[in-house]
């Protein structure tokens, strides 16, 4: 009885939580247009409240207010900021005052422009090119920001979750969670990785396949929680996923794979030649698709399921909420199910070329 | 955002939702005809659609 109604408990409490994401959205939103703006000005606002949402930031705040007297009061905490300039400078992010102020560091000034970090003078003065981009010095930034933050934290989620899950392993039967995960793992193995890559060498590849799914897929989920910071709409997260699909595809390829993509047998000389760096181009688009596919469908998923909410602003009558909380409640589901379908892809598709590079030659 | 590159963006998005529906209606004729096999109709078409979705995207970005 127990288990069931924690199985059900979860299912509740991922269904309210993408709920008050809605809210959430909702109320920030409230907050910053409720100081009675033409109407021009909440479109720009909206604008800019989604494509601060999309960024990536160096302090955690989970909404800002204004108070009656015109100041801006966070709710948050600081994370630290690592630079190399001249030797490490760790220094917390509250320095920056969320960008409004300097950061003084050792005789040194720093200066959030943009979402990046410049080395400025004492007064903070960026200076620019012709095409307006700042010219000032960008010190080495390995800050934990906040989606380097955010993924520390769910990788020791994971990390605790599935050892715990393995350990219930020890007396025969899963118990409480691994009885929920058991069927999506066995899915993954028997229906992803056998079929594509094949029975003799999927165990090589089943761990990375297991944990690039349930790390997109929890990330995804997480995302679209109020307090989940989206880690998938930053490309050099999804980036660095399709990165370790290229290098483990390249460097476990056998001579086979490589043959067919710079001598492909079976087509005469001159075509071999053509196709040669087709093949070798098709070796870098198939990563970078997967970056671009995950990227965008996550940004695009997160920046219509905004700009519906923001509906509500700009109609300003009867119409304009029901309208975009039934959009939005629809959308949220449906963000549900791209969540899992995009985890399912990225592992899916990985699990194809991994496939290709240890095809053997008996196998067409 | 110039006028030329939404409307261009329109159009790839509108041919990628033909592209879409076409697989999807495709993918549920062939498991009408042979349901046993949806299992690997449903792998495939959810490759297609992805990669024409990828597409989409892309152009939507470019606009």
């Amino acid at each position: 009885m127990y288990k069931i109604s924690l199985v059900k408990f979860l299912t509740l409490l991922m269904f309210s939580l993408t709920f008050t994401v809605n809210a959430q959205h909702g109320d920030n939103e409230e907050n910053h247009g409720s100081a009675m703006r033409p109407e021009g000005d909440i479109k720009t606002e909206i604008k800019e409240y989604i494509e601060h949402h999309l960024l990536d930031s160096y302090d955690f705040s989970l909404y800002s207010y204004e108070t009656d007297e015109g100041k801006h009061e966070y709710v948050g905490f600081p994370l630290p900021v690592i630079l190399v300039d001249n030797g490490l400078k760790v220094f917390s992010s509250s320095k920056f005052h969320h960008g409004e102020t300097l950061a003084e560091v050792d005789g040194n000034y720093y200066k959030v422009y943009h979402n990046k970090i410049y080395k400025t003078d004492a007064q903070g003065t960026i200076t620019y090119d012709e095409a307006h981009d700042p010219t000032n010095v960008k010190p080495l930034d390995f800050s934990i920001t906040k989606n380097v933050f955010f993924i520390i934290c769910i990788s020791l989620f994971m990390i605790f979750m599935f050892v715990r899950m393995g350990k219930s392993y020890k007396n025969g039967m899963p118990t409480g969670f691994g009885r929920f995960m058991e069927p999506i793992i066995l899915y993954i193995r028997d229906d992803i990785a056998i079929p594509n890559i094949g029975k003799k060498h999927y165990k090589k590849y089943i761990s990375y396949l297991l944990t690039v799914f349930f790390f997109v897929w929890i990330v995804n989920l997480l995302g679209l929680t109020p307090v989940g910071i989206n880690v998938t709409n930053n490309i050099a997260v999804t980036f660095a996923l399709a990165i370790i699909t290229y290098i483990l595809t390249t460097f476990t390829a056998n001579k086979n794979y490589w043959k067919h993509i710079f001598w492909m047998p079976g087509v005469p000389v001159p075509m071999k030649i053509i196709l040669a760096p087709i093949e070798l181009l098709g070796t870098f688009i198939k990563p970078f698709s997967l970056m671009i596919r995950l990227y965008a469908n996550i940004t695009a998923g997160h920046i219509v399921l905004m700009s519906i909410i923001g509906l509500m602003f700009i109609f300003k009558n009867w119409v304009g909420s029901p309208l975009s909380f039934a959009l939005a409640t629809m959308l949220g589901i449906l963000e549900l199910l791209v969540a899992a379908l995009q985890a399912y892809i990225f592992t899916m598709l990985s699990a194809l070329y991994f496939g290709s590079a240890v095809e053997e030659h008996d196998d067409h | 955002m110039t006028i030329p590159s939404i409307v261009g963006a329109g159009l790839i998005v509108i041919g990628a939702g033909l592209g879409i529906g076409r697989i999807g209606g495709s993918a549920m004729d062939a498991i009408a005809r042979q349901p046993e096999a949806s299992g690997k109709i449903q792998t495939a078409m959810l490759i297609a659609a992805a990669l024409i979705e990828g597409i989409g995207f892309a152009a939507l970005f470019a606009a």
